[in-house]
């Protein structure tokens, strides 16, 4: 048979890849081989065109035990215990069908994480939506947050926190990124390598049905007015089954039978069983007829390409199926042999007692196409903006307006829809700069954060890039925990077109320098291009994962203010960069002038120097100062705990605006009692570091000296109302 | 003291409730649903949870399981049970409970630490605390919103069988203070001989001093008594 040009474009394969596949066949494919091909060559799967840049970021150093490349990164955090954490994204199967694409984004990264041995601890997610006042915003707003918690809760792993933010931007393509992290011993770590002949592979958990099929080649083109018609790709999650595939995995690991183990995620179980193959450099014999599935006369295309989820692919050692067996059993999952490891370096499938696909497992694996795509240098925002020819605003309008704006509202309305405390373990919920869990049974814990700033990245991809990995390592900071390592989401528009390659580009320049400078490696991560509908492109969205580790538990700081009479301190330059503020977005909408700059000699010694503080109990709260500048981090500081600020007014700063709502980085706020002042101050100046006191801490009024004064409840229902007001029931 | 916690497919607080319990020295085992015997114990515990994925209805495929047969007849002995959360929905399911839970009223999952007020200490739960003393547990449910007929309700009222109802921090049971819609504000109903105890909060999860509170201890002690 041939292939005809409508088959090929229904794939998303490109004549001259099509011409390759010809090649490394010595003939023509049949369609099941065709469909194989396209999963396992499209953007999603194969990183063509991502790959040749992500190979610069740092992804080792003391601390990693398995970089990217893995279902997921592994870190060691001492005393024989491993984090397992990956970040993956799941915005288009979300856009067109919302809860469903969130909630099996959930349960492919918990997959991804406990498929290596890892009992998960955490879930976080970044999710961004069109503005508010699209039509569109309302439901899938709804839609993704009921997705996430009806998984993540079901299951029974907490969601600890993340971001939401509204940009027109993601009008058409909204982003949901779902971070899961796990935790296991650090000799007992499963990986997907398969190795020995003739050892059986077999197929557990839920059966395969005919959804999803094609899921991951949806995932790697742009949308258009017709995306809806893409229902039938997006997977349906069932948490029930993963919480048993869970448990039985768990179970089966406790012993060595294990070969390896990979779960079914994009691409089914062609991605899987080649990938276990490739990396083990074996061949893999497939009977198509053994698959448990859910509806009859499954074709052996749909049996491939289906995207069903919960099912993972194991290759046991000798003599082992019978005790695996028991297990599966217990939990009432499909246990079934479906082939067996080989010699012959190729992925052979049988189905009805004839072979029907028959292909070189590196021609699908190592031989995907690779793509140096052009990428054209990024048009910088220079324009800087003078304070001075704007309307006049009071100081205090204009921080009411932030606060009670969708991107800096309270999100309550989001995170009391997730269980944050099943487990046991949570020691900080959402709402602060990071998420705290505690390692169960241990006095230890780690700090996760997920981060992103795509206003910055569009004005300049590269010092964007460098800013996020800052800020979510000041995150970590600010709670105590020791930066580790990161997982990254990167979310672009189309690879094909050089000015978005270009966005591409110097966001991983950016990445990088921050990444080697702090010695913050990226362990795992995921990309996402065609992130655009009819050619037009999101902002550059990277979304840096952070996790670091606490251990101490008595020396976490959240951002709530204690005491009365407390010092409030800030820590770093305050220069004033009012540029791709907040303050300008909100109360202007002025989106102009370039992001600031990065100091990344400031930045560490700055963030070094609050974890030693924090170390020595000086610090009794602490927040970073980001988005919105000081002025915004004091009031969410006082919101929190429901105590008042005097702040005084700057003494030598021409503007107060640049003053209190520019977002010069790299700079903290810490609570200190009056009578540690002499000794902080003798620190921090023998450390370099800039500071200055900015309030105090009193009763019931957050004000700025001779400026304005506000009573606390009032602030905390300007920041409460937005989410509700927006989602009530007309 | 000896307990036994029930574990059904898609149970998620068995591990955090049997960790507050051998923290107060419990001698606990967990229990299988296909087992057909209880090991002897002085508690038994439904946790919460998605018992098989809450399909058909919360807490409706779990009652029907082998071991719950064996819950049932050491309940109508007298033996103490302890249902929360889904647990609570399957000992409403099984019979052992009177009532109903219906969907949140606001129609969404709701998980939160909330204020709720001890109604009456004078039984083998709450005999730790004091009568209208008010304590901040967690909730995590999309079915809590309790409900029952009229008849019910009265006799629920008048022989003390409604332990905690929700409430604001002055003590208030309005419905300012329901979070879920519950009738009356109940989150927590007795059967008539106050051996079985089902309730929405989860005391396991105030039982740490480091996590948001120790509020749900008293409940654990009050047992032992």
């Amino acid at each position: 048979m041939t292939i005809t040009k409508e088959q090929l474009e229904s794939h998303g394969l490109k004549t001259e890849e099509y011409k390759k596949i010809k090649e490394l066949l010595g003939r023509d494919s049949n369609l099941l081989e065709l469909g194989i091909f396209s999963a396992m060559w499209n953007e999603h799967c194969s990183y063509k065109s991502s790959k040749i840049h992500l190979k610069k970021l740092p992804t080792k150093n003391n601390i990693v035990i398995q970089g990217p490349g893995e279902n997921a990164g592994v870190i060691d955090i001492g005393d024989d215990d491993a984090i397992i954490f990956k970040i993956e994204s799941h915005n288009h199967p979300s856009f067109i069908e919302p809860y469903q694409g969130a909630a099996t984004g959930v349960g492919g990264i918990l997959r991804d994480v406990f498929t290596m041995g890892a009992r998960p601890i955490a879930l976080m997610n970044s999710i961004h939506f069109g503005s508010p006042e699209n039509k569109k915003t309302q439901n899938l707003l709804s839609g993704v947050v009921s997705g996430i918690g009806g998984y993540g809760n079901s299951v029974g792993i907490p969601t600890v926190g993340g971001e939401t933010k509204f940009n027109s931007t993601y009008n058409e393509n909204i982003l949901v990124n779902a971070m899961a992290i796990g935790h296991a011993n650090k000799n007992k770590i499963f990986y997907s390598k398969a190795k020995g002949l003739n050892k059986p592979v077999v197929y557990v958990g839920s059966k395969t049905g005919r959804d999803g099929i094609h899921g991951a080649t949806m995932a790697s083109a742009e949308f258009d007015e017709n995306s809806e018609e893409k229902k039938p790709t997006v997977q349906v999650g069932d948490p029930f089954a993963e919480k048993l595939l869970l448990e039985a995995c768990l179970e089966l690991m406790k012993d060595n039978s294990i070969i390896s183990i990979q779960d079914m995620g994009a691409a089914g179980l062609t991605s899987s069983s080649i990938e276990m193959a490739s990396k083990g450099k074996l061949g893999i014999q497939l009977n198509l007829n053994k698959v448990p599935c859910r509806e009859s006369n499954m074709s052996p295309y749909e049996i491939m390409l289906s995207e069903s989820q919960e099912r993972m692919l194991i290759i046991l050692d000798d003599k082992k199926e019978e005790e695996a067996k028991k297990i599966f059993d217990k939990w009432d999952l499909d246990f079934v042999v479906i082939g067996k490891t080989t010699d012959t370096n190729r992925l052979i499938l049988n189905f009805d007692n004839k072979k029907v696909a028959d292909i070189p497992i590196s021609a699908l694996a190592d031989k995907a196409p690779l793509y140096d795509r052009k990428y054209t240098k990024s048009k910088l925002y220079k324009n800087k903006v003078k304070i001075k020819d704007l309307k006049k605003v009071k100081i205090e309008d204009a921080l009411i307006k932030i606060l009670s704006s969708p991107n800096h509202s309270n999100k309550n309305w989001i995170t009391d829809q997730y269980d944050q405390v099943v487990m046991c373990d949570t020691l900080q919920k959402s709402g602060g700069d990071s998420a705290v869990v505690r390692i169960h049974d241990k006095d230890k814990a780690i700090a996760i954060s997920v981060d992103s700033s795509a206003n910055y990245c569009k004005a300049d991809p590269k010092s964007g890039g460098k800013q996020i990995v800052c800020e979510n390592w000041r995150n970590l900071i600010s709670v105590g925990a020791k930066p580790l390592a990161i997982t990254n989401c990167l979310n672009f528009g189309s690879p094909e077109k050089p000015e978005v390659m270009g966005e591409f580009v110097e966001c991983i320049d950016g990445i990088k320098e921050s990444c080697e400078f702090l010695n913050f490696p990226v362990v795992s991560g995921n990309v996402s291009f065609y992130n655009e509908t009819n050619s037009k492109s999101i902002f550059p969205t990277p979304v840096i994962g952070g996790i670091g580790v606490i251990d101490n538990l008595k020396r976490i700081v959240n951002i709530k203010t204690k005491k009365p009479g407390n010092l409030i301190m800030i820590l770093g330059k305050t220069i004033g960069h009012i540029d791709q503020s907040t303050f300008l977005q909100e109360n202007y909408s002025i989106n102009d002038g370039p992001p600031p700059e990065i100091n990344l000699i400031n930045e560490k010694n700055n963030g070094l120097a609050v974890l030693k503080l924090i170390k020595d109990n000086l610090i009794l709260s602490a927040h970073d100062v980001s988005s919105g500048g000081m002025l915004v981090s004091l009031a969410e500081m006082s919101i929190s705990s429901g105590l008042g600020l005097k702040i005084f007014k700057p003494k030598k700063f021409k503007n107060s605006f640049e003053y209190f709502f520019g977002e010069d980085q790299g700079r903290y706020l810490i609570e200190i009692s009056k009578n540690n002042l002499k000794n902080i101050e003798i620190f921090l100046k023998k450390r370099n570091v800039f500071f200055e006191i900015v309030a105090e801490v009193q009763n019931d009024t957050f004000e700025i000296e001779k400026i304005f004064n506000l009573k606390i409840k009032d602030l905390q229902n300007y920041n409460n109302q937005w989410y509700t007001k927006y989602n009530a029931i007309n | 003291m000896k307990s036994s916690v029930i574990v059904f497919p898609g149970s998620n607080c068995d591990r955090d409730i049997a960790v507050a319990l051998e923290k107060l020295q419990f001698k606990n085992s967990m229990v299988w649903h296909k087992e057909t015997e209880l090991p002897k114990s002085d508690l038994i515990v439904v946790p919460g949870g998605f018992s098989y994925g809450d399909y058909l209805r919360s807490g409706a495929i779990a009652a029907k399981s082998n071991i719950l047969s064996e819950v049932i007849r050491t309940g109508k002995k007298g033996a103490l049970i302890l249902g929360i959360c889904n647990g609570f929905q399957i000992l409403i399911e099984c019979g052992l409970l009177q009532g109903a839970l219906l969907r949140n009223s606001g129609l969404k999952f709701i998980s939160k630490d909330v204020l709720v007020r001890v109604q009456s200490n004078k039984n083998k739960f709450f005999n730790k605390y004091k009568d209208g003393e008010i304590l901040k547990l967690n909730i995590a449910h999309n079915e809590g919103n309790y409900f029952t007929n009229k008849k019910h309700l009265e006799e629920l009222e008048s022989n003390e069988l409604i332990p905690l109802k929700y409430c604001d921090e002055e003590g208030n049971t309005d419905l300012k203070s329901n979070p879920n819609g519950s009738i009356n504000n109940i989150a927590g109903v007795f059967n008539k001989n106050k051996n079985i105890l089902g309730m929405m909060p989860h005391p396991e999860r105030m039982a740490d001093k480091i996590l948001s509170g120790e509020d749900g201890l008293g409940l654990f002690l009050s047992l032992m008594n």
